[in-house]
């Protein structure tokens, strides 16, 4: 087979692939629905505020719940120390 | 047989003859290009589908939150706030919540203890999510110990554990009755940790929000608006970490397409010459040049897309764990429902494709337009 027919096979078929993952995730969505009402459900039942991404500090648990300016809790020095903060933007004050 | 796709497919034996002279600086090259398309196409992915979750997720999140501020941080609210401001008109429902922290010393970890407004155990017991149960090493029907404040050991029962499909939302959750988080916390009984406010109109929020700052001036609504909106600007690209990888990433690019467009070899430039001389048009040679940088490219971005989809939705975006996990010790373990925005695989796809073919094609350009004698004597 000429390298040129390799190339366009191979190319092919990651296109092929590529479709198929755009197909899996439309189709993971549905078939994600039941698990996720389940998660909904909790979030209502439980009144919660936050997604459980990072457990290592009280402000990256719950974000949205956080003090103000919470890197800087302890005192004015005392800069961000998890390194998960530093994913997380400051919470947006409410606008008063 | 002339036809234009019988020519480009003969060019493209030649573009990958050549590419394959020199195998190991081209298969390098593919593959730290794949790599940084993989970096960024798993951020990619991995935030979206995360913003995602938690946009859906957090649309039942109570509508309003009312903290107390003590001196600068979150204190315990008197629970009859809960009175005056379901007094205001507009309001529906005012429910006091009650929720903390607790630290296992001898784990390490720390969970979310938390009392549901309609109690869904009965003193004693209690729900844990998937990552306690693992982390405790507890099962259904077993006791785990506590220490409340007092240091007192408190024995409490394990009734359910959320399955890990919760981990989400669940992971480190106790959830327990009202009477044992008083035990637990000491908590005075006219307290709560802080109020969650319905109103009936949600276009009526800011003004209800404006009507409780003005009665308590302790007070601090928080909107479900500004909870989504944290979850929306979680993983920004200004964030110390994002800026870290984005920025290693962008400078590879810049490395290779500097590298490209600074010029050829001498031994690139001599073969360009040659095949001008033997007929070849500027044409044929840049399309030449086109080839070989689309092969490399396309490849690239097709691998690393495909890479980057199984490393987040099906192995976890494993390869994240420990930078995501920092210093704790209870990491949850979610998988991702599989989401690809089309934009973002365009934006990817321009970011990478083009600007290596471009790189490519220009100096080509610049050799292919001299003279044949003069690019061969170079």
């Amino acid at each position: 087979m000429r390298k040129s027919d390799q190339f366009l096979f191979f190319t092919a078929f990651n296109v092929a692939l590529f479709v198929l993952m755009l197909l899996h995730s439309h189709h993971g969505q549905a078939a994600a629905h039941v698990e996720r009402q389940e998660r909904i459900k909790l979030v209502r039942e439980l009144m919660l505020t936050d997604l459980c991404l990072f457990t290592e500090a009280r402000y990256t648990r719950h974000p949205s719940m956080a003090d103000l300016h919470s890197p800087f809790q302890d005192h004015p020095l005392s800069l961000e120390h998890f390194p998960s903060g530093s994913f997380l933007s400051p919470p947006t004050p409410y606008a008063r | 047989m002339n036809s234009p796709l019988n020519r480009h497919r003969n060019i493209i034996d030649f573009a990958l003859s050549s590419l394959l002279r020199r195998k190991m600086k081209n298969f390098s090259l593919l593959a730290v290009y794949t790599l940084i398309v993989f970096v960024i196409a798993s951020l990619l992915f991995f935030v979206h589908a995360l913003k995602r979750e938690a946009a859906l997720l957090l649309a039942d999140a109570p509508d309003m939150v009312v903290q107390r501020l003590m001196a600068g941080r979150h204190d315990l609210i008197p629970v009859d706030y809960a009175e005056k401001i379901r007094s205001i008109p507009g309001v529906r429902a005012v429910t006091p919540r009650l929720w903390g922290y607790y630290y296992d010393p001898v784990f390490g970890a720390n969970y979310t203890l938390t009392v549901p407004p309609k109690p869904l155990v009965e003193p004693g017991n209690i729900l844990v999510g998937a990552e306690v149960s693992r982390n405790q090493r507890v099962r259904v029907g077993e006791m785990v110990a506590f220490r409340t404040s007092d240091h007192i050991p408190l024995l409490l029962t394990v009734k359910g554990i959320y399955p890990s499909a919760s981990n989400l939302v669940a992971a480190d959750l106790i959830v327990m009755s009202s009477e044992d988080f008083q035990t637990m916390f000491n908590l005075p009984k006219d307290r709560a940790t802080d109020l969650a406010v319905t109103v009936a109109n949600p276009r009526e929020l800011t003004t209800v929000a404006a009507k409780i700052v003005e009665a308590f001036p302790d007070a601090r609504p928080i909107l479900k608006s500004e909870m989504l909106r944290t979850y929306d600007s979680i993983f920004d690209w200004r964030g110390g970490m994002m800026v870290v990888i984005l920025s290693a990433a962008v400078l590879s690019f810049v490395i290779f397409a500097w590298d490209k467009a600074t010029g050829l070899s001498a031994e690139e430039r001599r073969e360009i010459g040659i095949l001008k001389s033997i007929g070849w048009e500027t044409a044929d040679v840049l399309y030449l040049k086109f080839w070989e940088g689309i092969v490399i490219s396309l490849s690239a971005f097709l691998l690393g897309g495909l890479l980057a989809y199984g490393h987040v939705f099906f192995f976890s975006a494993s390869l994240f764990e420990h930078a995501l996990k920092g210093w704790a010790v209870l990491y949850p373990r979610f998988k991702l429902v599989p989401t690809v925005d089309s934009y973002h695989l365009a934006v990817l796809f321009f970011l990478t494709v083009l600007p290596y073919t471009t790189a490519t094609i220009v100096p080509a350009w610049l050799a292919a337009t001299a003279d044949p004698d003069a690019a061969m004597r170079s």
